[in-house]
């Protein structure tokens, strides 16, 4: 039972079972880890805000790079009109940093490895970009799907395929990171399971396999979260700065 | 290439499991829907409020922090640069000082010593002066002394040759004859005996 490599991505409910119209909201372990990391994330800044140094400690030097390297990264690709945008950022990129690395505790559950978490987090981020880049450019928006340069025989096929990309724009985006994240968890359990089952004598292969996958883990739980990020980032860029 | 040897061993790792407890697996746990609307409803509730405490009270007061740094760092390069400025003026006045004292200093030095060189001068001349009449008074006693030496060495010369003529051969001379003879001898060796 423990040893199914599925097993960890289960959700069950905590405590009391809670009905709104039939439709169950009842608190579950998923809910509990984004509670402990928007918790944990709101500690970290908030310990890293309260003391103002010029010369900074250790968690308002923490809270200042963060700060800076998410500032840097809008700036980046999506210039100086992407600044009100920047706390929204920042809490997408911190949410899903905090809720990757804290499903690489052992026995934690890992919030992103739920299409469900994703695909809501890159649906609400296509839809609110659709949103914006109706409102700042009208109708012309749509020039998006038209390429400038292509020849007029192509233009109905490139129009498709553009209609298509942009559209599968929160699939893609919400699909990269629950299947890195089920990917990355499930090997790790498969190769603890092997640990177990190959015993003391042939154990340390797996075992030592196991040690670098967590590292590499760790790597992809921080790497997700900033291509989440940076690709929020260019498809607000896209709609801030329509440049086709 | 990682992603497809992920996929396999992902894949493979189901297979080999789906054996194993082939009775209670239940597939992917993610697309059972019987959680999704409590997932959907607390992401909402956890993001949200994440990103309204966020933007509202934490992050003002991070690039609050940031932009007073800056621009107490640029105060302490500016009041750096003026005291800078300032530090520079006070060498100069320093330096100004310094000379102006230096060139009183050469100057009392300057009036001082020729204040001493006037005042030696004035000594040697009138040293000078005593000397020259000593050597003058001396040369005058010389001369004197050397008109008066030949008559005396005369005289001591006729008389000594009048002794000698007596004892020698016993008969006195008349004393103006050998002075005469004296007197011609010291003329003819004036010059190899009283000459510089």
């Amino acid at each position: 039972m423990a040893t199914n490599p599925m097993h960890q991505f289960n959700v069950y409910r905590i405590g009391p079972e809670i009905k709104i119209d039939q439709i169950d909201i009842s608190f579950t372990n998923a809910s509990l880890f984004m509670v402990i990391s928007s918790l944990v994330i709101l500690i970290v800044f908030n310990l890293g805000s309260l003391k103002k140094r010029i010369v900074p400690g250790k968690m308002q030097l923490l809270a200042e790079l963060s700060y800076l390297f998410i500032s840097k990264m809008i700036n980046d690709t999506a210039g100086s009109k992407g600044k009100p945008y920047f706390s929204f950022i920042f809490s997408l990129f911190m949410f899903v940093l905090f809720c990757n690395m804290l499903g690489m505790l052992p026995y934690a559950f890992t919030v992103t490895s739920h299409i469900i978490v994703t695909f809501v987090l890159a649906a609400f981020i296509f839809i609110g970009v659709t949103v914006i880049g109706f409102i700042k450019h009208g109708l012309g928006y749509l020039k998006l799907f038209v390429p400038s340069g292509v020849p007029i025989v192509l233009l109905p096929l490139i129009v498709i395929i553009e209609i298509i990309s942009y559209l599968s724009r929160p699939i893609s985006l919400s699909v990269r990171l629950f299947a890195n994240m089920m990917a990355g968890h499930t090997m790790m359990k498969v190769f603890g399971g092997f640990v177990i089952s190959l015993g003391l004598v042939g154990g340390w292969l797996p075992l030592s396999f196991s040690v670098a996958l967590t590292g590499l883990e760790i790597l992809v739980a921080f790497l997700q979260a900033y291509v989440f990020a940076i690709l929020t980032c260019i498809y607000l860029n896209d709609a801030l700065n329509l440049h086709h | 290439m990682h992603k497809r040897l992920i996929l396999y061993l992902f894949i493979l790792s189901l297979t080999f499991f789906k054996n194993v407890n082939g009775a209670e697996s239940e597939g992917m746990p993610q697309l059972n829907p019987e959680f999704w609307v409590s997932q959907i409803f607390w992401l909402i509730l956890t993001f949200g409020s994440l990103f309204i405490i966020l933007s509202k009270f934490v992050l003002p007061k991070i690039s609050n922090n940031l932009e007073m740094r800056k621009s107490q760092i640029l105060e302490n390069i500016e009041t750096a640069e003026k005291q800078k400025i300032e530090s520079e003026n006070k060498i100069k006045e320093y330096e100004t000082l310094i000379n102006n004292s230096k060139n009183e200093a050469r100057n009392y030095f300057n009036e001082a010593r020729k204040k001493i060189i006037q005042d030696i001068d004035q000594k040697r001349e009138k040293i000078e002066k005593d000397i020259n009449q000593e050597i003058q008074n001396a040369e005058k006693e010389i001369i004197e002394l050397k008109k008066s030496s030949p008559e005396k060495i005369n005289k001591i010369a006729t008389e000594t040759s009048i002794h000698l003529i007596k004892q020698l051969i016993g008969e006195e001379i008349n004393n103006s004859s050998i002075s005469a003879i004296v007197e011609d001898l010291s003329r003819k060796n004036k010059e190899k005996n009283y000459g510089n």
